[in-house]
């Protein structure tokens, strides 16, 4: 007699939990790579950048543009107009957040509440601005390479698993850079005490500059990696953002730590949970938990009790 | 500055995050003042899907009105005057439409409103075109017009509704390629208008739906839905929307590899879409439904080539601009020949101006037969006035070597139903 029979539930059927765990480990990865830039921002300058996820989108939008340059210029391969998407997307993202650092936030004295509203200014004027020269269709980019991974049940996007590889190599490479290099130091401390860090000659300024350009710079590297399975949409940014910031109270304010633990969690639950049951019922779930986190435990799973 | 505070700032960005998502949808559009005088032209308020998920459609349903009223226009105009399309942006947002219907009512004093593609739209935009007393021409596909659910000033002349599409495809899918069928469709009025009519048609025919998969229209990622196709199916019946459709189409690639169930698919899965796009060659000898074939055929009637000329399309269904630029090919000839009927309603009925609008309705509810024509390039229709509802021929289509290849094309009868209602007999 099979004993499953008397389980008082049944079992879901191992092609769906195997769909749900490689869908919830890629939301995952680039989760935890555009939350990890929101975090860096608000831990070290204290400044709720509402407009996040349209550098996501800027990002994405970016490597419609290299991706479509490199090809017609060179006619080359698509992971060679990939791979300078890769590199000059972030780039100039971080320069336009570099930028708005400069004109808009540094004039405010980063004041908080001054500044979420300027970076709700910034995400319609970033937005606008997409719809205006990018235009409103989504357009594919096409993957570097693509494998197809074929499991016992179905098939799977291989480029989607080197997504998932590549999102950890970026993310020890943020680590090493904040633990292991001198710029970390000096971010690290500007984070501690930003007066006493100014008195000992650290350019603040240019500190909160680069630290916003990194954030940025971070949500562009997550839509580079992601924009050949989702196309690239001038309203794309708005649930990365949303999803960021989830992670970012679940994990406490400002750890990194509890970024990464809280984004795994959030990846995994919400790929588990909308092959099982349904899409919906994981946003629900998620924003649930921050409503009880919110109330419970305040400070976040990592974060630092007030004091 | 302590953790509390840090936490509230928090707090405060997150609901900045609601405010601007409520925001969003009230951002201005740009107004256009005009005059209205009794010797101005025939406004024609164009309700179009410029940005929002709709884009693509709005795109061309934009380029077949222009050309349609330019021909129009050419040919002298409607009663001796001229046409001239008033367009705002809805956003496909049913807010924003029914805004933009009252800004066509009385800021543009237009005669008419006409175009609007996305059912929640139209649904959104029909009462208040109701409560205006503004005629409303939709190219919808919808089945909310035929259905009884909108009003008298509501009518779907231009294109055939998906109840009636449905009806006559589900045979030919139950012939020739299986009845355990699992459907995946957008989760919205137009899905729910797929679900409940396939899912009782392959009922009668003695087949049924094994699992019903709704997506949201806004969706971005669609592997997560996959896994609940049953494994039994014997055909994959897709219909989506919005701005991800390739990336469904292409994931259901993934997922299936060769080894698949049968698929047929509404062709709005691919519109404005290349169908040799790269990762769509598993597409290969599946079949979708065309309301107009794509592709001109070798039996391409000369109706076909000249409206195919006139809006700049080439023989693939793509821009003769820019041939990446594939065109909504099985919907936007629904604008073209709606502007043909406004102009024969306008003429039998004498209008003159707002004064005559109710005459204009009674004399597109007495029209029947529409006749393929240059002005019906899709071919001939039947028009019920009492359900406001237009009836044609439908297509189904097989992928051949990266190009949509027309196997079989259902008669007009198949596609007729009983009324299910009679606007004839609601008060304007």
């Amino acid at each position: 007699m099979d004993i499953l029979q008397y389980l008082p539930f049944d079992l879901p059927h191992p092609a769906l939990l195997l769909a749900g765990v490689l869908e919830g480990t890629v939301l995952a990865a680039v989760l935890a790579l555009t939350a990890l830039g929101l975090s860096l921002v608000f831990g070290i300058m204290r400044v709720v950048n509402v407009a996040h996820g349209e550098f996501y989108m800027l990002g994405a939008v970016l490597a419609w543009f290299v991706t479509t340059w490199v090809a017609s210029v060179t006619g080359g391969p698509p992971w060679l107009g990939f791979a300078v998407a890769l590199v000059v997307a972030p780039v100039v993202v971080g320069a336009i957040a570099a930028a708005a650092d400069w004109l808009v936030l540094k004039r405010l004295d980063y004041d908080p509440e001054a500044t979420i509203v300027a970076t709700i200014g910034l995400l319609y004027i970033i937005q606008q601005l997409a719809l205006t020269f990018y235009g409103p269709d989504a357009r594919p980019v096409v993957a570097p390479f693509d494998f197809r991974v074929q499991t016992p049940y179905f098939g799977y996007s291989g480029y989607k698993l080197v997504v998932v590889g590549a999102a950890i190599v970026l993310m020890l490479a943020v680590w090493l850079v904040l633990t292991r290099t001198r710029i970390g130091l000096v971010m690290r401390a500007t984070q501690y005490d930003r007066e006493t860090a100014q008195a000992f000659g650290i350019p603040v300024d240019t500190v909160y500059a680069g630290v916003f350009a990194l954030g940025a710079g971070l949500a562009a590297i997550g839509a580079v990696l992601i924009v050949p399975i989702q196309q690239a949409h001038y309203l794309m940014g708005g649930d990365p953002l949303l999803l960021s910031f989830i992670v970012v109270i679940l994990g406490g304010l400002g750890s990194l730590k509890g970024t990464l633990v809280a984004a795994v969690f959030i990846g995994l639950s919400d790929g588990l949970i909308s092959t099982l049951y349904e899409p919906t019922l994981a946003k629900i779930l998620a924003t649930l938990l921050v409503a009880m986190v919110l109330v419970f435990r305040p400070q976040g799973l990592f974060g630092a009790r007030a004091a | 500055m302590t953790t509390d505070t840090d936490r509230r700032t928090l707090l405060k960005g997150a609901a900045a995050i609601g405010a601007v998502a409520a925001g969003a949808q009230l951002l201005p559009g740009t107004a256009r003042y005009a005059q209205a005088q009794s010797s101005a032209p025939i406004k024609v308020g164009f309700q179009v899907h410029r940005t929002g998920i709709g884009a693509a459609y709005g795109r061309w349903y934009d380029r077949t009105t222009k050309a349609a009223a330019s021909l129009i226009n050419e040919a002298g105009g409607i009663n001796g005057r001229p046409v001239e399309i008033v367009a705002e942006d809805d956003g496909t947002d049913p807010k924003r439409g029914a805004e933009v219907i009252e800004k066509f009512a009385n800021l543009h004093e237009c005669d008419v409103a006409f175009g609007t593609l996305f059912s929640h739209v139209v649904i959104g935009s029909a009462p208040r075109a109701g409560e205006l007393k503004l005629p409303y021409f939709v190219v919808s596909e919808g089945h909310h017009v035929a259905s009884g659910m909108l009003n008298r000033w509501t009518l779907q002349p231009g294109i055939t509704d998906v109840r009636s599409q449905i009806q006559s495809m589900a045979p030919w899918i139950s012939d020739n390629l299986g009845k355990k069928v699992t459907m995946v469709y957008p989760d919205f009025a137009f899905g729910h208008d797929h679900r409940k009519y396939f899912t009782e048609a392959i009922e009668r025919l003695g087949g049924e739906v094994l699992e019903h998969i709704a997506i949201p229209p806004s969706e971005t990622s669609f592997f997560k839905y996959l896994p609940k196709i049953p494994r039994e199916t014997e055909v994959l019946y897709h219909v989506m929307v919005g701005p991800g459709v390739l990336t469904f189409v292409k994931e259901m690639g993934e997922y299936f590899g060769d080894s698949g169930p049968e698929i047929f698919g509404f062709i709005d899965s691919l519109e404005a879409v290349d169908i040799a796009s790269p990762g769509l060659e598993f597409l290969e000898g599946s079949h979708f439904w065309e309301g107009y074939p794509r592709y001109a055929g070798e039996d391409q009637s000369e109706h076909d080539a000249f409206y195919r000329a006139a809006v700049g399309v080439d023989d693939n269904g793509a821009s003769l601009s820019d041939p990446k630029d594939v065109s909504t090919y099985a919907h936007m000839f629904g604008c073209w020949e709606t502007l043909h009927i406004l102009k024969a309603g306008m003429e039998a009925a004498d209008y003159r101006g707002p004064q005559d609008r109710q005459a204009l309705i009674e004399a597109v509810e007495a029209m029947d037969v529409f006749p393929e024509s240059r002005a019906h390039p899709q071919g001939s229709k039947l028009f019920n006035g009492r359900t406001h509802q237009a009836f044609g021929h439908q297509h189904i289509s097989r992928v051949e070597g990266g190009r949509l290849v027309p196997v079989h094309r259902t008669s007009i009868f198949d596609t007729v139903y009983e009324d299910q209602t009679d606007y004839t007999k609601t008060s304007f």
